[in-house]
């Protein structure tokens, strides 16, 4: 998802890209303007700001952006039913529970009859921090976590105004509780009964909000709102759009990224039953690909395969990891840009030294759904409905296929069968993909919506990997594991570079993406060299972004230092924190202290394994318990302890501890690395990228801090400490640090 | 034209008969509840069931199910199949899902296979996860799904 340093408020050359075309910026919006992009109005709640307006009540609404506005989030019904519009993308992570929990409980909601809707495109489902629709940087519930609370605030400001009125009574004498409000006598009235003269109430620009001692939802383990449909095969995705008259297309991509074609044979693909049309388009990179166009995905994919097609691949980079890994390490042994520097000098009489290499391939997100984009084009505009992490990015992109306004483009965001960052392209990728078939399809007198899906071998080799990462280090150290000198070189694509993020993320030649979570929070005397050359390979964040290396690195190093000098690998640790650093201390401590670590005696064979970072604002501490067994690492049981301040939904965080942590461990298996050969990816599916299984997972202990400060985000931080948790784990049985992901044991 | 029994539902489809069942429950029949996620019998997201048999759609040619019940994820967790539906209720109890794609497949396998044992029988934690391996879930939730399983063995016992 996106790095830990994207950068607040949002980098220059995006908003320009963003508020270029746009000819109703969110300051200067009015709300009559509003009301029509969201699309809402007439009914109980959903009207607030129009209704206001009709009784003349004017001055506090405009003080309010639009995602600050009840109308755009909470529509109640007679019946009492409250539904919460999301400003994020589901897809997993639990925020279509979590952000309705926090707006719930400063409305007082009955929260058995809470509902929810994604929000789209328009301007009031911007994440008020970046001013952008955006799932990313796990920073949904730290991001919303106030703005959410405020509107559920609002809106009960509103039903207790209604109330009064209606009863005659101040306000002061009215409470309100599980979706009513109470007053003197024993009155008592629903929030449905009350949403109609609710929205003739002025919208308060400012409400107090409950003391936490009075939260009653926010804190408490909270089953998924989606879970009864998700088990039962009623939860649409992108991937299950049905639109009338759809087709489907499927798409052959060069093999080579930005490669074009030589020469088109069609014939067999337009014989296969169901094929309507075969449509050469441009792709990015000034590629070329052929879509087949047929009345369903199976036509379509048989359509494909009977193309055949000859690829001009000499015009553009042919990346082989071998060669590439050999440059790298060219690359490592020059001057290059430093993001920290210290004094070297002691490196040279250190008393003890480490020098390490260290190799990290490149990675696709792989999610469960195939990515894919469907796409109608109107008389006066355009539609898309995908499951995406950037609907303004994604409709802003869409538009400029079509030459359309971005208002013309409406992005209708679907929930998603995972994403991990693959979702947030800065260039849209998958999705002008999908406006490019659209548009050749029109021209070829189509006039139907098209449904793009990917295959798994298109996800697979559809680039945007997290790239691949060289980091070598030399460290010098005394007997007691104080670290005299520490010279680091970082060699890795640039994820930033060449999309609209450069400007706010790389700085002085580093992008910060690539070296978040290098130092920190050690006070080490770290000189730190950066390369990142530019290769024919999309990449782009990973969950945990630069994390997912960083964190292996430092921790992995770390230990080793400790075991160098014969010191405990959490006291060591607390140590280098010493009175600093107290939400890692805590973390740490508390997964050593339930998983029994120092005290509990382990079956032969296994050994206690640890790592601990912060990264995207929260931090994860794992103990682990792991073995070889026939010489491959096992991994058996992971305690986490984990602090994100106040925790929304624990039952949520939990869940996205051990996700994140299974993700991690399916970087250490066999076979998790993309590698090219002759410009080429060399895995297609499944069977050759390793994903974890059942038969991997460890048993998982997930504890939380306690702590009343505001939430951090949890979509990523479980993932930077579980990989170098577990080759601790195995360096101490083998007496060899790990030094490579996948694992390759020395 | 294939005739296929659906759910306890004759249905007859005017569709190449090597099209795999996936795309025959999906496109033409509209049960997208059924999920496509790799076409090579390799991650389970498409797992149905043939006369009881946890088979991946995506690899089963529409010839191979003809004259064979066939029931999806619409019916298995309907409330009228009990097995089914006690997998169903304790998928929603442990709150399994994250973003659910894989679950219709992993409720498929997870009930064919409580569908297997003899009455009474307790599956082992390495039985689970024998019979749950063809299934991938990239948002870890197998911890989950291993506690549901368990649960719902004992709840129809």
């Amino acid at each position: 998802m996106l790095p830990n340093t994207f950068p607040d408020p949002l980098p220059p050359a995006l908003r320009d890209l963003l508020e270029r075309d746009d000819p109703a910026p969110q300051a200067a919006m009015s709300r009559r303007s509003f009301l029509k992009l969201t699309g809402l109005g007439g009914l109980a709640l959903g009207a607030f700001p129009l209704m206001a307006a009709a009784q003349g009540v004017t001055g506090q609404t405009e003080a309010l952006k639009p995602t600050q506005q009840p109308s755009a989030f909470l529509h109640i019904d007679a019946d009492g039913v409250v539904t919460v519009a999301i400003n994020r993308l589901e897809f997993g992570q639990g925020v279509q529970t979590a952000l309705p929990m926090i707006l719930a409980e400063e409305l007082d909601a009955d929260w058995a009859k809470v509902r929810t809707r994604f929000g789209d495109s328009s301007p009031a489902y911007a994440d008020p921090a970046y001013g952008i629709h955006i799932t990313g940087g796990s920073n949904s519930v730290k991001n919303s976590f106030l703005q959410y609370r405020e509107l559920g605030a609002r809106a009960r400001a509103m039903l207790l105004s209604a109330a009064a009125a209606r009863w005659k009574v101040d306000v002061a004498a009215l409470r309100t509780e599980s979706g009513k409000v109470l007053g003197p006598g024993g009155r008592s009235l629903g929030y449905g009964e009350l949403a109609e003269a609710a929205m003739a109430q002025p919208v308060p620009a400012r409400v107090a909000l409950k003391d936490r001692k009075n939260f009653r939802l926010i804190g408490q383990a909270t089953p998924r709102l989606d879970g009864a449909a998700k088990s039962s095969g009623r939860q649409d995705f992108g991937i299950d759009v049905r639109l009338p008259g759809q087709l489907t297309a499927v798409i052959a991509h060069p093999p080579v990224f930005g490669a074009r074609l030589r020469t088109v044979d069609d014939k067999a693909a337009r014989r296969v039953k169901g094929v309507k049309a075969v449509l050469r388009v441009p792709l990015e990179r000034g590629g070329e690909g052929v879509a087949v166009l047929a009345d369903g995905y199976w036509p379509a994919k048989q359509g494909r395969e009977a193309l055949a097609l000859e690829w001009d691949t000499a015009a553009v980079e042919r990346v082989d990891s071998a060669r590439q890994l050999a440059q790298y390490r060219e690359l490592a042994a020059q001057p290059g840009p430093r993001h920290f520097d210290a004094d070297m000098t002691p490196l040279d009489s250190a008393p003890h030294r480490i020098e390490a290499e260290f190799v990290f391939p490149y990675l696709a997100h792989a999610p469960m759904e195939p990515l894919n984009c469907t796409v109608r084009i109107g008389a006066d505009g355009a539609e898309l409905w995908v499951g995406t992490q950037f609907p303004g990015v994604d409709g802003q992109a869409a538009a400029r296929v079509f030459g359309l306004k971005p208002e013309q483009v409406k992005v209708h965001v679907q929930m998603a069968g995972g994403g991990f960052g693959r979702r947030a392209v800065g260039s849209s990728d998958y999705v002008v993909e999908a406006c490019e078939i659209a548009k050749a399809a029109r021209a070829a007198g189509f006039d139907a919506p098209v449904r793009m899906v990917w295959s798994r071998e298109d996800d697979i080799r559809g680039g945007y990997y997290r790239p691949m990462h060289l980091h070598r280090a030399r460290i010098g150290f005394d007997g007691r594991g104080r670290v005299l000198a520490w010279d680091h070189v970082l060699v890795g694509q640039s994820i930033a570079a060449g999309t609209p993020f450069e400007g706010g993320m790389v700085k002085n030649g580093v992008d910060r993406s690539a070296v978040e979570g290098m130092r920190e929070p050690y006070p080490l005397p770290m000189r730190l060299t950066v390369h990142h050359p530019k290769l024919n390979v999309p990449v782009l964040w990973w969950r945990s972004v630069g994390s997912t290396h960083t964190a292996f690195v430092m921790e992995t190093l770390l230990d080793e230092i400790a075991r160098a000098t014969q010191q405990d690998p959490v006291a060591y640790r607390l140590a280098l924190f010493g009175d600093q650093h107290p939400r890692h201390r805590a973390a740490l401590q508390l997964a050593v202290d339930k998983s029994g670590y120092g005290k509990r005696h382990l079956p032969a064979g296994r050994a206690w394994g640890v790592a601990v970072h912060e990264s995207f604002s929260s931090v994860v501490a794992y103990v682990v318990e792991a073995s070889l067994h026939q010489g491959r690492p096992m991994l058996h049981r992971v305690t986490a302890g984990v602090h994100c301040n106040l925790a929304v939904n624990p039952r949520g965080v939990e869940a996205q501890v051990q996700g994140a942590a299974m993700m991690a461990l399916s970087m250490c298996m066999p076979g998790a690395a993309i590698t090219f050969k002759d410009g080429e990816v060399e895995q297609r599916n499944f069977d050759a990228y390793t994903v974890a299984r059942i038969t991997d997972a460890p048993e998982f202990d997930v504890h939380i801090v306690p702590s009343a400060e505001p939430p951090t985000g949890m979509g990523e931080p479980g993932l930077p400490p579980l990989a170098p948790a577990f080759a601790n784990a195995i360096a101490r049985l083998t007496g060899q640090p790990i030094r490579e992901l996948p694992f390759r044991l020395a | 034209m294939t005739t296929l029994d659906i759910n306890g539902r004759e249905h007859t489809l005017d569709v190449a008969t090597g099209t795999p069942l996936l795309w025959a429950l999906r496109d033409t029949l509209g049960l997208t509840g059924t999920k496509f996620g790799c076409g090579a019998a390799l991650c389970g997201a498409c797992t149905v069931h043939l006369d009881g048999q946890a088979v991946r759609s995506c690899i089963t040619p529409i010839s191979a199910a003809a004259g064979k019940k066939i029931t999806t994820i619409e019916a298995a967790t309907d409330g009228g199949d009990r097995i089914g539906t006690a997998v169903r209720d304790a998928w929603v109890k442990h709150d399994v899902a994250q973003c659910g794609y894989c679950q219709s497949g992993q409720i498929m396998s997870a009930t064919a296979f409580l569908k297997s044992l003899p009455k009474g029988k307790q599956p082992t934690p390495d039985e689970i996860d024998a019979a749950m391996a063809g299934n991938l879930c990239r948002c870890g939730t197998y911890a989950r799904i291993r506690a549901a399983i368990a649960d719902a063995a004992r709840t129809i016992a």
